[in-house]
């Protein structure tokens, strides 16, 4: 097909706009990385952009070096496994059974799930309940109030009231048991689904900040977001150089003068985001189809 | 007989109880009914426990032991200076992210669509898709280094573009706050939110097109009478649910990004105010009945604006 003038200045124009938009998009994560990997004293004189000046690895030694950075990673770490896993799993048992026709009062369930997609008690209550409960300062206060998510189970519904029917009936006059039927037959062919939610609450496991700074007061349970924006908010960084300096051996002393509080928020970003630009390859193939199953339902 | 057991068939005008269906399918319901009492402990409770709003909680009683006082906290609420100040910010925060975060996502896609190359197409797309998945603390550390005083890349273009002859402190002067905020999300979820229109013009019949190309019709008048009567439901359908959360004008980029006190006149919002007298200051009932007048306001503007689309023909439920 040829195309009009009108139509190539057309293309001409979006190609553009959609270049700068990618360079403006890419550019803050990139220069971060650069920050990060150049040193701290020559990152004050200005100047730093697409390219390290003084390439070195002094910020990272530093990050890894802090107890504090570590400890919180791996918070961040275990918090994304058992959430992950044991919310899917959840979710995926309540799906199951509201798939079920048989299921005796069925349409009353939905409604009380959906219900609280449209309301909710809000900040406050919720704080307080969990308060009340003696969940302030567990592990658990990250994990078990989002076990079961209302939007993740229909999105699983909707693709198990698509499977074939006779699976599960074949199975179960096979004298198979529900619980059975969704681990032997149901969850294995649900791959896709089942990696779309896993990859989604992971995801969202690892950027949570905010429940940790209002539940959590113990700095061994921070996760690293948290952390992060602790540090970011505050000076902690430079009582983190000082306490650095005077553990560390003399050595140590010229690396930790080199590095600033700047370089060092960056490379304490730049481990903070890691996990998720290694899945995000694998969160590309398939969030696609997990926002336009969930659309679908809106 | 047994299949029939197995498979819970019921047969018309059997007299099998209620109850006794129940027992029989235990094994289903066992899957259901955990959950349920779940759900009711971590969303039921503190629907009810709203009902502090009308009370003096005090933290030692609990909700049980605190004295009622009915609608004292909405009247101190109502009267305090924060009021207009705060539903002022949130007004204008959520009318500005309608008027420029809601048609970004649009053009975007639109623009995307007119892309002949698939290797360009999708490279933008993998890069505008991917500040969704960054935690809203990696975004505040991106922005507090682009726009640092202390050598921050867009302070050294200003400089070196002779536009101001030192680094403004963009995040400590309210004017800048909006907008940074703003064009902060827009960042962050324009590429997102593309998908669900990009989806939408791949449903369009390509016949469309080619019919208007023959009558003459450029790329430009294509998307103008093709491409956005075709999305316009789901365009729709955004708007309302967009309406719905209009008081919902942010809250975690807030806490992010407005960490100067300064800002404070500019950035507070209702969920902010809340979570500030609330969680910060132990006002619990003040901000409870601060957040349930938002969730009464909110659900009136869903209803009414559904109402309204149902007008122009389409409607959510």
């Amino acid at each position: 097909m040829k195309l009009s003038t009108g139509d190539k200045v057309l293309q001409l124009f979006i190609y553009i706009v959609l270049i700068l938009l990618g360079f403006v998009t890419l550019y803050p994560f990139w220069n971060s990385l650069v920050i990060s990997f150049n040193m701290g004293s020559d990152t004050s004189l200005g100047g730093i952009t697409f390219w390290p000046r003084v390439p070195t690895f002094d910020n990272y030694e530093v990050v890894f070096q802090d107890s504090r950075i570590g400890q919180a990673f791996m918070i961040s770490i275990l918090r994304t496994l058992t959430g992950t896993i044991l919310s899917v799993l959840f979710t995926a048992i309540l799906a199951y059974g509201l798939s079920r026709h048989e299921l005796i009062g069925r349409r009353f369930y939905m409604v009380f799930c959906i219900i609280t997609m449209y309301f909710s008690g809000g900040l406050i209550p919720t704080f307080l309940l969990l308060r009340e409960f003696g969940m302030m300062d567990t592990f658990w206060v990250l994990v078990i109030p989002g076990l079961i998510s209302v939007y993740n189970m229909i999105i699983f519904r909707t693709f198990f009231l698509g499977l074939p029917a006779g699976l599960a009936e074949s199975a179960r006059i096979d004298g198979c048991n529900h619980i059975g039927v969704l681990i032997r037959i149901v969850l294995p062919i649900s791959g896709p689904v089942v990696a779309t939610l896993s990859l989604f609450t992971a995801v969202y496991h690892w950027n949570d900040w905010f429940s940790a700074s209002i539940y959590i007061n113990d700095p061994s349970l921070i996760p690293i977001q948290t952390l992060l924006k602790q540090i970011l908010n505050s000076n902690i960084v430079t009582d983190q150089l000082q306490s650095v300096g005077n553990a560390a051996a003399q050595d140590r002393l010229a690396l930790v003068q080199s590095v600033t509080t700047k370089s060092l928020i960056m490379a304490t970003t730049m481990v903070a985001t890691l996990p998720i630009i290694m899945v995000y390859p694998f969160l590309q193939k398939y969030f696609v189809k997990g926002v336009l199953i969930g659309s679908l339902k809106e | 007989m047994e299949i029939e057991r197995r498979l819970h068939i019921r047969k018309e005008g059997s007299r099998v109880s209620w109850w006794t269906g129940w027992i029989r399918q235990w094994d289903l319901q066992l899957m259901v009914v955990p959950a349920m009492i779940f759900i009711f402990i971590f969303s039921y409770l503190p629907m009810y426990g709203v009902l502090m709003a009308f009370q003096d909680y005090q933290l030692f009683g609990g909700f049980l032991h605190s004295p009622w006082v009915g609608l004292k906290h909405f009247e101190a609420f109502f009267n305090s200076p924060d009021f207009w100040r705060v539903m002022r910010n949130t007004m204008v925060i959520s009318l500005l992210k309608l008027c420029f975060g809601f048609p970004a996502p649009i053009l975007l896609a639109l623009m995307l669509n007119e892309v002949r190359s698939i290797m360009f197409k999708r490279v933008v797309q993998t890069v505008s898709y991917l500040p969704h998945f960054l935690s809203w603390v990696i975004v505040g550390g991106f922005v507090g280094s682009m726009l640092s005083t202390d050598n921050g890349s867009v302070n050294m273009l200003l400089m070196s573009l002779n536009l101001t002859s030192e680094p403004i402190s963009f995040l400590s002067v309210p004017e800048y706050f909006w907008g940074i905020l703003v064009g902060t999300g827009m960042w962050k979820e324009m590429g997102f939110a593309a998908i669900v229109y990009l989806a939408a013009i791949a449903g369009i019949d390509p016949h469309l097109y080619e019919a208007a190309s023959i009558d003459g019709a450029g790329r430009f008048k294509q998307i103008q009478l093709i491409t956005l009567p075709c999305i316009r439901p789901v365009i729709i359908i955004f708007m309302i649910l967009a309406v719905g959360n209009i008081l919902n004008a942010g809250f975690e980029d807030i806490l992010i990004l407005a960490t100067n006190p300064i800002l404070r006149d500019v950035s507070d919002v209702i969920d902010t105010y809340v979570y500030r007298m609330g969680i910060l200051n132990n006002r619990f009932s003040y901000a409870a009945a601060a957040g349930l007048f938002k969730a009464v306001v909110s659900v009136t503007l869903l209803a009414l604006a559904n109402k309204a689309a149902r007008k122009m023909g389409s409607s959510l439920w």
